[in-house]
């Protein structure tokens, strides 16, 4: 209650302040949304009263505000979770202001002082950021400063412990987190180089975390440091982007407790050119995860971010089975062309035709014992050994996939999607001794501009597979009037679940408002059991049935 | 009741502030080839910018895009306005948004905000998210979500902006 009461003070204060001419020059900036939904049950899904626990509301809100004056800026966030939405992790139940933080930005430097979001490179050894949809947020809060001393050189530094749920910083249980970064831009920083067509960019990280062992068995290290090199050239139209980290000895949870050095390694070579790009990307991960509490696993704490490299899928089935980065150890590679076959020729008629295709795969590394005795793995230990180049047989991911998008005319356009994909289930979702999932799946996703402003759309999908659970068929129409109304309905239907009680349609109806930045949604039907994933972070999702109320606004 | 208490104070607050009229957050960010890009360098010599927050996994963002580009020239001719379309894409996949958006063709700027800091200072929710700022650097309209024909919408505001009408 007594946060409501904060808020509602705060607000009048600025309105108060407002009425008297005071903010003039300034801004207040801010937005919020609230995503609800009301649980029904559902006993041909499996779900009953005693399934929903007496719960059936979920409910995940945020407001935000931001205020400027001049080189100054002071925000904070508002977060509630009463109950959480399912799927989300219980312990995001509760609310509070979990950001404030108070900035002052000039040209030379940056200071802020609070929670904030930062990442040094490709985030390797340090990212913070937050993802709303996932109830992912690892923000630090403590200090950052931004030095930027000369043109094309920019120094980082952060200090400070990061968020967990609504758990208040205790000194001696999780860790604290250190880091700085350099990097300088050399065509800028160097006069003569400013107008080459060799583009050099460098920077290099050092971050640290300190927490206390308190652990009765092992002699662990209080303090763990992690150090990242990267580089990124460009020649004309090729573009060269390397990062390599290394952590030291860091035993955890994660690591099952062994003291082997970690280190990631992710590179890119791309070509384009108007109408043509490719790249080739590849990463090797060997014992990297980094979080500021050795003692806790799933998605909190995390200091480093391993990007998983292979395509993030719009549609619903493609997505059914995604990646998520093994920290523990992965080599992998992705290779995408994207090709606009020109307008007026056979293939690309009046408007040309777009043409996409990507291939990743990703294997487990091979790993050594050290000796005859010591396990792969055992706690307390080296763990194992690996060598740079060392892969395993063991594919954990494959994803081929191909899409046209096509304009026919003024009134028909369409984005056709194959795809292959191979995912092992056993290690990637836990689900023990069951086999990789080998599924071919298909999209259509087709336009019909009904005049200036009214569009029908129809998504089909198909996915073909004989694991887990068989084969699913959906379909999607959609009516919108551009900008403001938009109105759903769709069915998922798995027709070829091997269990045939569990053939179940998950049918959707959903319309929506929008005006400016503010979006109503609401959705009725049911949810099947998947996992959803933005970046590279995933969330469990299970089947649900009910209301779904979205609203997000911002001013 | 709170989460009712919480809902109408935000409520009224929006209420209160919705005269007010932003600029473009001071926020560095990328180019497409990694050199830092701060945001104070959008401007287009007094004629109005188009801002659109989109990323590689977003189907809507990006037929969004294509729409604008499909318009690009004759807008440009007609209005003088310029497009920087910002992708959200993060460290998994800001090496692969170069090579997509030559193999689209797209003309108009793109940035890279691998870490949604400029999403943040924006308080955009979902992409797509599209700002129209005018001469002076003020936003003076927003819109989120696209479908078909959106795009006429917003040209008409751009070409009230420009004068041309």
């Amino acid at each position: 209650m007594k946060h409501i009461i904060l808020f509602c003070v705060l607000l009048c204060t600025y309105t108060n302040l407002k009425a008297q001419g005071i903010t003039d020059g300034s801004r207040v900036n801010g937005s919020f949304q609230v995503d609800g939904q009301y649980y029904m049950p559902d006993d041909a899904l499996g779900i009953n009263d005693s399934v929903i626990g007496g719960r059936k509301l979920g409910l995940n809100g945020f407001g935000k505000i931001t205020y400027t004056l001049g080189n100054f800026t002071a925000g904070l966030r508002y977060e509630a979770y009463m109950t959480p939405i399912l799927g989300f992790d219980p312990a995001q139940e509760g609310n509070g202001f979990p950001f404030f933080f108070v900035s002052y930005n000039s040209e030379l430097i940056e200071v802020t002082a609070g929670s904030f979001y930062e990442q040094f490179g490709n985030g390797l050894v340090l990212r913070s950021y937050e993802e709303w949809t996932l109830g992912y947020d690892n923000a630090i809060s403590g200090i950052k400063v931004v030095y930027k001393p000369f043109r094309g050189v920019s120094i980082k530094g952060v200090y400070g412990n990061q968020r967990y749920y609504w758990e208040k910083y205790e000194r001696n249980k999780r860790g604290l987190v250190r880091g700085a970064d350099a990097e300088v831009d050399l065509n800028e920083a160097i006069g003569s180089l400013q107008s080459s067509d060799f583009r050099v960019i460098v920077g290099a990280s050092a971050v640290s975390k300190y927490q206390a062992d308190n652990d009765p068995i092992y002699n662990l290290p209080e303090n763990v440091g992690a150090f990242a090199g990267r580089l990124n050239l460009g020649w004309n139209r090729f573009n060269f982007m390397t990062e390599y980290a290394q952590k030291i000895n860091d035993p955890s949870v994660m690591n099952n407790y062994i003291y082997k050095n970690g280190h990631a390694v992710l590179s890119s070579l791309s070509y384009s050119q108007k109408g043509l790009g490719v790249v080739l990307q590849l990463k090797r991960v060997d014992n990297m995860s980094f979080k500021s509490d050795r003692g806790i696993s799933g998605n909190v704490l995390d200091i480093g971010f391993i990007p998983p490299i292979n395509r993030t899928h719009s549609y619903s089935l493609a997505a059914r089975y995604p990646y998520a980065t093994q920290p523990n150890g992965e080599m992998g590679m992705q290779f995408q062309v994207n090709y606009k076959i020109p307008k007026g020729s056979l293939l690309g008629g009046k408007y040309g035709t777009g043409l996409a295709v990507n291939f990743s795969q990703v294997n487990d590394i091979k790993r050594t014992a050290l000796n005859d005795t010591t396990p792969v793995g055992m706690p307390g230990t080296l763990g194992y050994s690996s060598g740079f180049f060392d892969v395993s047989d063991k594919i954990l991911f494959r994803d081929l996939n191909i899409e046209v998008d096509k304009k026919f005319n003024t009134s028909w356009k369409a984005v056709f999607q194959y795809m292959n994909q191979y995912f092992d289930i056993e290690t990637l979702q836990g689900k023990a001794g069951k086999k990789p999932v080998q599924a071919h799946i298909a999209v259509a996703d087709v336009t019909w501009r009904v005049n200036a402003v009214n569009s029908l759309r129809m998504e089909a999908q198909g996915m073909w597979t004989k694991e887990d659970k068989g084969d699913w068929a959906g379909l999607l129409l959609e009516y919108a009037i551009a900008p403001t109304w938009f109105f759903t309905l769709a069915d998922q239907y798995n027709y070829g679940n091997p269990d045939a009680d569990q053939r179940h349609h998950y049918y959707m109806a959903s319309f929506g408002y929008t005006k400016q930045a503010t979006r109503v949604a609401l959705t009725y039907g049911r949810q099947p059991e998947g996992v959803i994933c933005v970046g590279g972070v995933c969330r469990q999702v299970p089947a649900a049935s009910g209301l779904t109320l979205s609203l997000t606004t911002n001013f | 009741m709170k989460k009712y208490l919480i809902l109408l104070s935000l409520v009224v607050f929006v209420q209160l502030l919705q005269a007010q009229q932003s600029e473009i957050p001071t926020v560095t960010i990328k180019t497409l080839d990694g050199k830092n890009f701060i945001t104070t360098e959008i401007s287009n010599d007094g004629k109005p910018v188009i801002l659109s927050f989109w990323a590689l996994w977003c189907k809507p963002c990006q037929k969004e895009l294509d729409a604008f580009n499909e318009l690009y020239d004759e807008w440009q001719e007609e209005t003088g306005v310029k497009i920087y379309a910002v992708s959200i894409d993060d460290s998994r996949s800001t090496s692969r948004v170069m090579p997509f958006v030559n193999g689209k063709g797209w003309d108009f700027e793109v940035l890279i905000d691998a870490n949604s800091d400029l999403k943040r200072a924006m308080n955009v929710n979902m992409i797509p998210h599209t700002f129209l700022i005018d001469g002076n650097g003020k936003i003076v309209a927003q819109h989120t979500s696209y479908f078909e024909g959106a795009e006429l919408e917003l040209y008409e505001k751009v070409k009230k902006l420009a004068g041309k009408k």
